[in-house]
């Protein structure tokens, strides 16, 4: 019986073991360039000034293709968020036509965006997307910090509970826009696609380097780098995921504080009750 | 269980109420004054926490409902309505996506410790049986809870998941299509699943009371296995068990807040904050994380049919259990074998799990295959045998006699008998 075990036992260990080596066999490794997030960890909380940073890239560099149908223009002024005054978020709205009606006429009709509303997508629908990218689809930004995650792996899985790893989205879009290269050599990337090192989906992605040192003018005199430039975009891009991270980190550093006083407080009570009990 | 209270109505509207519907001295007997073992350890806090998420649940599920459209066109963006515009609407789905997840950690803990402890054996088949059912709707509940949210992973899980029942022989198409309410996952789907899943976590409500019913009656399992014997091996569940199961509630909070506050999405999938496209598949389907040792003993057989009827046959055989265990000793504590067998069967269900994650290719197949076979093996072959072939440790008299001894694990009274009940 215990010759037996002992088999049981190290067939167990092996195996194990063999899983939990890492294995590469699915899909190709992508290179994730993890960075620092003022949201990260139980008190993080958004860079203002990056968010409407990000938000300028936003707008004057993705939104011709990347709707953010989630988001309202109220939204921009809303605490937590990159709290832009009311006044300045009422301009930003008024600088967007949306489509509404229909009137007394039963006409639909265009009129600036309102507070109220959420951003117009560039496209009417994925068909017109796809038609004016030769193929490809630019997903909505709304989500997209939360709807991208690269493998974290074993035993990174693991750690990142402790650690409170969250930040999987930006960390993977920051890769991304900055993961372009060269084409390698001996690798043929197919017309009207670019070589990126971190693309999720493939090597090859359809979406032609977005960002340039400079494109977007900043004043605050922030380095206008492809590098800040995708470090700002992606702190946006999750706020537009997560608009109320602070509130959440804010209301469970309470909670934990509330419930621990109290665990602590049940323990005595508990003790006390049970003091005369052999258990 | 009423008849564990001496609870003698006092007031003029209690004894009105009580001539007519004993419904206090019921709850007396049940939640005051019945009789616990004293030596019940913290595994034992698991069922009054599985009560509290169970309650949770349905607490923010019935609140979600007042904000969330089941349709195809507006599932996805309903949610999204109340993770950016309900006040606290983040907070309650995060509560209750991740309550869902709480809800299964407690429920393993809850059934391993009731395997550790031999909870199963007579006389207790029919509470274990109950809990099996239980189990078996909480994965119901969950899984069409899942699709509820209508992202990516909802909508190819509901596919994969529906599409096994295909793989009955003769009926298995015309049951999907019956299934889903039309030729694919679609509106009629997502109205049915909803309606379930807001219907379901009642019958788990009822089950449960039926679940403590039973062991109600025939007294709780404890660390020894040794029924009480006297009034010393017991105590009243209030004060004692009520402030012992609050205590661990709460630290089950603490851990419950650190996933749903910092940690919200840690236990989903990105892919399903993407809505639903049924002309697109992801690259990997895969279940939440509860059911992966299910699904990686589905994908190891490269049968269909057979690879359903194995994934079934993994919870089916828990409920024969009571007797494919042949040990006369029903705490795991007294089997110095059948130890060393739980853990390594504990090890085999969590790599089952990890191998569910992973793309159904190379090693990864082999060892669900390996692993599978061990699963099954340990119910139909190691437990039976290891009544025959193991000498437990000798059984101390009485629950007070193990306590005083030292630690309700700690075997002693070398002279006691097996304890046969």
């Amino acid at each position: 019986m215990s010759t037996m075990i002992k088999m049981v036992r190290s067939l167990v260990a092996v195996a194990t073991l063999a899983i939990a080596t890492p294995a590469v066999a699915a899909g190709a490794k992508i290179e994730i360039d993890y960075q620092k997030w003022s949201f990260a960890g139980p008190f993080g909380f958004y860079d203002r000034a990056q968010l409407q940073r990000g938000f300028k890239v936003y707008r004057e560099n993705c939104s011709a293709c990347h709707g953010l149908r989630l988001v309202a223009f109220r939204n921009l002024a809303e605490d937590g968020g990159p709290s832009f005054t009311e006044d300045e978020a009422k301009q930003i709205a008024s600088e967007y036509t949306v489509i509404d009606g229909p009137d007394d006429f039963g006409e639909m009709y265009e009129r600036p965006a309102i507070l109220a509303d959420r951003f117009p997508s560039p496209f009417p629908n994925q068909q017109a997307a796809r038609a004016a990218n030769n193929g490809a689809y630019p997903p909505d930004f709304s989500l997209l910090a939360k709807a991208r995650a690269a493998q974290r792996g074993f035993p990174g899985f693991v750690f990142d509970i402790f650690t409170q790893y969250q930040e999987n989205g930006p960390d993977y879009i920051y890769s991304l826009l900055t993961g372009y290269e060269e084409d390698p050599e001996g690798i043929t990337v197919p017309d009207g696609q670019y070589y990126n090192h971190s693309f999720l989906a493939g090597q090859f992605i359809s979406m032609a380097p977005p960002l340039f040192d400079e494109a977007v003018e900043y004043t605050d005199g922030t380095p206008m780098t492809v590098d800040q430039y995708a470090k700002d975009v992606s702190a946006f891009m999750m706020w537009a995921a997560e608009p109320h991270l602070e509130d959440r980190k804010k209301i469970g550093f309470r909670v934990m504080i509330f419930l621990i006083v109290f665990a602590g407080l049940l323990y005595f009570t508990k003790k006390q009750i049970w003091r005369n009990v052999d258990h | 269980m009423a008849g564990h209270s001496n609870y003698v109505p006092q007031s003029a509207a209690a004894k009105w109420l009580e001539s007519r519907l004993p419904v206090i001295s019921l709850m007396r007997g049940s939640f005051v004054d019945f009789p616990t073992p004293k030596n019940l350890n913290y595994w034992w806090t698991f069922g009054g926490i599985l009560f509290f998420v169970l309650i949770a649940q349905i607490l923010t599920g019935i609140v979600l409902v007042m904000h969330y459209t089941p349709s195809t066109d507006a599932a996805f963006d309903s949610v999204e309505h109340i993770m950016r515009d309900v006040n606290f609407g983040w907070l309650l789905r995060y509560l209750h996506s991740n309550g869902a997840s709480m809800f299964f950690i407690a429920v393993y803990i809850h059934i391993f410790r009731g395997l550790y402890y031999g909870s199963y054996k007579a006389p207790r088949e029919i509470s274990w049986i109950l809990g099996v059912i239980i189990f078996l709707i909480m994965m119901g509940t969950a899984f069409m809870g899942y699709v509820l949210p209508w992202g990516q992973m909802s909508f190819w899980g509901a596919t994969v998941i529906t599409n096994l029942f295909s793989a009955i022989p003769l009926v298995g198409e015309a049951i999907v299509t019956w299934l889903w309410g039309g030729f694919a996952v679609d509106n009629p789907t997502l109205n049915r699943f909803f309606s379930l899943h807001y219907l379901l976590p009642f019958m788990i409500f009822g089950v449960v009371i039926l679940h403590v019913w039973a062991f109600h009656t025939t007294g709780n399992n404890n660390p020894t296995g040794v029924q009480p014997k006297t009034k010393q091996d017991t105590l009243p569940f209030h004060p004692y068990y009520t402030m012992k199961d609050l205590f661990a509630i709460v630290v089950f909070m603490i851990f419950f807040s650190w996933f749903a506050f910092y940690l919200p999405n840690y236990l989903g999938h990105a892919d399903n904050y993407i809505e639903a496209d049924p002309l697109v598949t992801p690259a990997h389907i895969v279940p939440e994380w509860y059911f992966l040792p299910f699904y990686a003993i589905l994908r190891a057989v490269p049968d269909k049919l057979g690879g359903v009827v194995l994934m079934f046959g993994a919870i089916a055989v828990l409920f024969i259990l009571p007797w494919l265990d042949t040990s006369k000793v029903r705490s795991g504590a007294y089997r110095p074998l059948f130890k060393q067998f739980f853990w390594i069967f504990a090890i085999v269900c969590v790599a089952l799990g990890y191998l569910g994650a992973m793309p159904a290719e190379g090693i990864y197949v082999t060892l669900s295959r390996i692993f599978t076979a061990y699963y099954f093996a340990h119910f139909l072959i190691i437990l039976p045998m290891l009544g025959f072939l193991e000498k437990p440790l000798p059984l101390p008299a009485s629950i007070s006699e193990s306590v005083l001894k030292g630690g309700s694990g700690t075997p002693a009274g070398a002279a006691a008998a097996p304890d046969t009940k």
